[in-house]
């Protein structure tokens, strides 16, 4: 993971043949980048802030929450900029009035999917689909909710997954397998009955693949996975995949 | 810990004495087949429900060790599919037809039908074990909608009628015997 | 073993000569439909009798579809031509005896019948006219001569460029130019490439692919290899539905029989040639028809898509370039280098060139599996080819392209069947299914059941698809129980821009079609389960009491 991040550090910095660059347009700034790199990446280098919510540096990119979702002129579609590797002389708009009101209503419909009543959360404070949502100035959720009630697994010592505020965001899948190598997590059924579970979707302290490092605790952008014996609002992520930016 | 539990039975043994087992006989077929690799994951289920009837945890926690696989990947594959089932069926199987032609040809009144006499969703099986419930998306017998297949026999132009009935003669038939 | 020229002429012969001592024949279909209401194997029971009788001079064979399948079980004999349809063991007897005291089934004179004087067989030339089970039929017919001239006559780039000139276009849906498809593929400097062929026909209302593969496996086989040679590939997976054993069992032994003949495998006529092929069967996900996802679900993991690019073209299985097509594109490659582009490109429209196979079923007289140029209008495959609407209902609407396509309302009956002509009026082409609605259909209760179509298969990766089909599904399930308000409406036009717009995959953004076309044209029947509480066809069943 150090290396990955090192790599992308000396990517933009050193050691570009002229040939490997490209120029582009983002948010009117004209500016050269690598093509390797994403949209994402290359704007948070020059300070242009893109949300995102699956995304988490480190590992793999998924392209699940749309919410990095940026308009570039002459696609046809809407393109995840954690995905998208620009083209040259492309022009990209992230904060397009069309692009900021998909967002703000895709944060709704998670918000309507399961229970995200923040004020009984540990996480209430330092959870990025909070500030998403606050970011994005949403007050009110347009669609109604379907919060399914999900049985909370306490069954670990250090540990709670509570399904009922996860996102679907794979992050913990993704952490678990692609850093600590355990993977112990992943999404089953489909569609709205997905879920994230343990091996062979069992209590969480059954699973006998997990190592306890605590990692997926602190990918979850929510308070879905959050240690033992914290109090609301007391759930703070220590992201030891912290970007440099 | 689930792991002392089984102690007896560590997953070693338990896949070693399945490499010999006839019942795994298809399994290991297809697993040797493909070399092992990851791969054949999805054929290995198809030839395990083919072979049990249904996927069964025991069964993941094999495949799993064989094909070196997490044990949450034979999870999420098995129920991501809905052709695996990881419950066991009944011993009459009912796949109603939910394909468009039938629909709109009223497969979903005998759906109904079946639901209140039987009290099961389409999913379940009966509580005695003799009658599941399935719905498939078009039979390819389109022409004679609605369509459904009971056991092996695929029928055509049903009513909830002649449907009920159908189901009916299995359980009658388990009353004669 | 490798075939020579002299090798598959000879085998072609030998199947000629064979079929001569025969001076009639009697075709049975065995296409899964016909299987279905057969109340016997009525091949094998006319094969006994016909030993018991002594007929030696007449061949009782099974074939593929014979296109009619709501008149099933049909037999048809030859050389006369007559279709015998709702053939049952008691009836079978009088077609073979010609005893006229024995009860005899309905007869149909096909040259007769509108609905095959309409029809122009490419993909389904040998449907319903060659045993599917025996090569030596297909051969006999020209099999396998077209990828001989390939391997053995042709430069990779004639192929290309062939394929490019005769205008095909992807029978899977979209439309896309196969040409250029292949000539991507082939382009890559990989040396390791794949081909699929997508066979996981996920439409609900549609059995066009299954019925190729039961009738006719070895011209997607041919196709295949073509393709294979074409874009430098040495494997390729057939992706097939779990849920048509017999069209596996049917490609099973079809492979079988091309690599011991050799059109499969190593050296294939002694080139330096090689192409294996494998299946691969799905187990019930209408998602992983989607390309990223045939490629996920082939490498054994659940069939979620990633976003494109990359193209599978470039990345696909393991990373290297893969090609995919649809089950009825490879079935038209061998006619197309037998005849010629220039005779494809003869056939149908400006830009939609050759002919389309439709499932044709719902509310229609006729129903079953029809092959009509490219550009045949609505009308006439409906009340020519159909035969009208049955029960003497009026028709009300054709539904084209399943879940991600769109209803054609009476005033478009005689729009032509083409890509750009069904784009425009908000449907697509789609793979082929074709269901007609008359009167009794609700327009509403039809997107609805489309809308719950997509919440059941969708993947769940992406927030807009996985919660907002499920949103538009309540909406819509409200308007049907008649508790919406004309809110409602409005929340559900916007879902749809919504989730169309941002989706990850093909699914959900066409997953709002059948609700945007059914908005289009027919948004009185919406107002009036809001308004009135009143649902006009007499389908939702909580309003009509009102
Ligand atoms: C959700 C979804 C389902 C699809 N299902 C099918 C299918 O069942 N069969 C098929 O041939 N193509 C299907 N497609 C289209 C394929 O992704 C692909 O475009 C096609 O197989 C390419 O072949 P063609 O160029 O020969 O049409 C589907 C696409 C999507 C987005
Ligand atoms: S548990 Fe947390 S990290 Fe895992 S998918 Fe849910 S929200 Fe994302
Ligand atoms: S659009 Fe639907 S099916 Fe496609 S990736 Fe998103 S959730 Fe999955
Ligand atoms: S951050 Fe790009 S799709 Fe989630
Ligand atoms: S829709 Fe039921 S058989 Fe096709």
């Amino acid at each position: 993971m150090t290396d990955h991040r090192l790599q992308n550090s000396v990517r933009q910095r050193h050691s570009l043949h002229p040939e490997d660059i490209v120029t582009l347009v983002i948010d009117g700034q004209q500016l050269t980048a690598d093509p390797n790199d994403t949209l994402l990446t290359i704007a948070q280098a020059h300070n242009i802030h893109i949300p995102t919510l699956c995304f988490l540096e480190g590992i793999s990119a998924y392209g699940g929450c749309r919410v990095c979702l940026v308009e570039v002129e002459g696609y046809g579609k809407l393109v995840p900029a954690c995905l998208t590797h620009p083209a040259e002389g492309i022009i990209v708009r992230t904060q397009s009035p069309r692009v900021i009101e998909y967002r703000k209503k895709i944060v709704e419909l998670l918000l309507s999917e399961r229970n995200h009543i923040c004020s009984v959360c540990v996480t209430n404070g330092h959870c990025e689909l909070q500030q998403l949502a606050s970011t994005l100035g949403i007050t009110h959720i347009r669609y109604p909710g379907l919060f399914p009630s999900l049985a909370i697994d306490a069954s670990n010592t250090r540990f709670i997954h509570d399904p009922n505020r996860c996102v679907l965001c794979s992050r913990c899948v993704r952490v678990c397998a692609e850093i600590e190598g355990a993977h112990t997590w992943d999404i089953i059924h489909r569609g709205i009955k997905s879920r994230v579970s343990a091996d062979l979707n069992q209590p969480w302290k059954e699973a006998v693949t997990c190592t306890g490092c605590g990692k997926c605790v602190q990918a979850c952008p929510t308070g879905a996975l959050s240690e033992q014996g914290k109090a609301v609002g007391e759930m703070l992520k220590k992201r030891y995949t912290e970007s440099t930016t | 810990m689930q792991t002392n539990a089984e102690a007896v039975d560590t997953p070693l043994d338990s896949a070693l004495s399945k490499t010999k087992d006839p019942q795994y006989r298809m399994v290991n077929r297809i697993m040797c087949l493909h070399n092992y690799q990851p791969d054949a994951l999805i054929e290995t289920l198809h030839a395990a429900q083919d072979s049990f009837g249904c996927i069964t945890l025991e069964t993941m926690r094999y495949i799993s060790h064989m094909l070196h696989l997490p044990l949450s990947r034979v999870y999420a594959v098995a129920t991501f599919y809905h052709y695996f089932t990881l419950k066991p069926p009944g011993k009459h199987r009912c796949v109603l037809c939910m394909g468009t032609a039938c629909y709109i040809a009223g497969a979903e009144s005998i759906e109904k039908a079946i639901t209140e006499k039987h009290h099961i969703s389409p999913g379940e099986t009966t509580s005695d074990g003799e009658i599941s419930l399935l719905t498939a998306r078009c039979l390819g017998s389109c022409g004679l909608a609605p369509a459904a297949i009971f056991d092996d026999k695929v029928m055509g132009q049903l009513t909830p009628k002649n449907v009920l009935k159908q189901l009916q003669d299995w359980r009658d038939h388990v009353a004669d015997t | 073993m490798s075939l020579t020229l002299e090798e598959l002429n000879d085998i072609a012969e030998k199947e000629l000569s064979r079929q001569q001592q025969f001076s009639r024949q009697i075709r049975v279909c065995c296409a899964a439909s016909c299987l279905s209401c057969q109340d016997a194997d009525l091949t094998q029971q006319l094969q006994q009798t016909a030993r018991q009788q002594a007929m030696g001079e007449t061949e009782i064979k099974p074939v593929g579809c014979l296109g009619l399948c709501k008149e099933g079980p049909l037999v048809s004999v030859h050389p006369e031509g007559t279709l015998y349809s709702h053939v049952q063991i008691n009836t079978s007897k009088a077609i073979l005896l010609s005893e006229s005291s024995l009860p005899r089934p309905s007869a149909i004179d096909p040259g007769q019948s509108l609905f095959f004087t309409r029809q122009n067989p490419i993909v389904l030339r040998n449907s319903g006219s060659i045993n599917p089970e025996r090569i030596e039929e297909y051969i006999a017919v020209g099999g396998y001569k077209a990828l001989y001239q390939a391997i053995r006559n042709m430069h990779p780039g004639e192929i290309l460029s062939q394929i490019q000139q005769s205008g095909l276009r992807g029978r899977g849906g979209a439309g896309y130019p196969t040409g250029l498809k292949w000539s991507a593929v082939a382009k890559t400097k990989s040396t390791q490439k794949y081909v699929i062929c997508n066979a996981d026909e996920g439409d609900p209302g549609a059995f066009m692919d299954r019925s190729v593969l039961e009738s006719d496996p070895h011209s997607v086989l041919e196709g295949m290899a073509i393709a294979g040679y074409a874009v430098g590939a040495q494997a390729g997976y057939i992706y097939v539905r779990a849920e048509y054993p017999l069209a596996v069992q049917r490609l099973r032994t079809a492979i079988r029989q091309a690599e011991k003949f050799g059109l499969l495998g190593n050296n294939i006529f002694n080139s330096s040639f090689h192409f294996s092929l494998t299946i691969r069967l799905g187990a019930g996900a209408f998602v992983c028809g989607e390309e990223t996802a045939i490629i996920a679900s082939i490498e054994g993991l659940p069939g979620k898509p990633r976003p494109r690019p990359p193209y599978p073209a470039t990345s696909g299985i393991k990373g290297c370039p893969t090609l995919i097509n649809n089950v009825e594109t490879f079935a038209n490659i061998s006619p197309i280098l037998t005849r010629g582009s220039a005779w494809f490109a003869g056939i149908g429209t400006d830009k939609s060139k050759g002919t389309k196979v439709f499932a044709l079923a719902g509310r229609v007289k006729r129903t079953g599996l029809i092959e009509v140029p490219m550009g045949t209008t609505l009308r006439e495959i409906i009340f020519d080819i159909g035969g009208g609407i049955s029960d003497n209902g009026t028709f009300k609407a054709a539904q084209t392209g399943g879940p991600s396509g769109g209803c054609i309302p009476k005033q478009h009956l005689d729009i032509p069947m083409d890509y750009e002509s069904l784009a425009s009026i908000g449907s697509i082409m789609g793979s082929g299914g074709l269901i007609v609605l008359d009167q009794s259909s609700c327009m509403v209760d039809v997107a609805k059941f489309f809308m719950e179509f997509c919440t059941s298969e969708s993947c769940g990766k992406c927030v807009p698809c996985r919660v907002g089909t499920m949103q538009m599904y309540t909406i819509l399930d409200k308007i049907t129980r008649g508790q919406a308000q004309l809110s409602d409406l409005e929340q559900l036009e916007d879902l749809c821009d919504l989730v169309r717009s941002t989706s990850l995959c093909g699914l959900g953004q066409t997953a709002p079609n059948p609700v945007l076309s059914t908005l289009r044209f027919f948004r009185d029947e919406y107002i009036s389960h809001i308004q009135d509480q009143h649902c006009p066809a007499g389908v939702c069943s909580l309003l009509t009491g009102k």
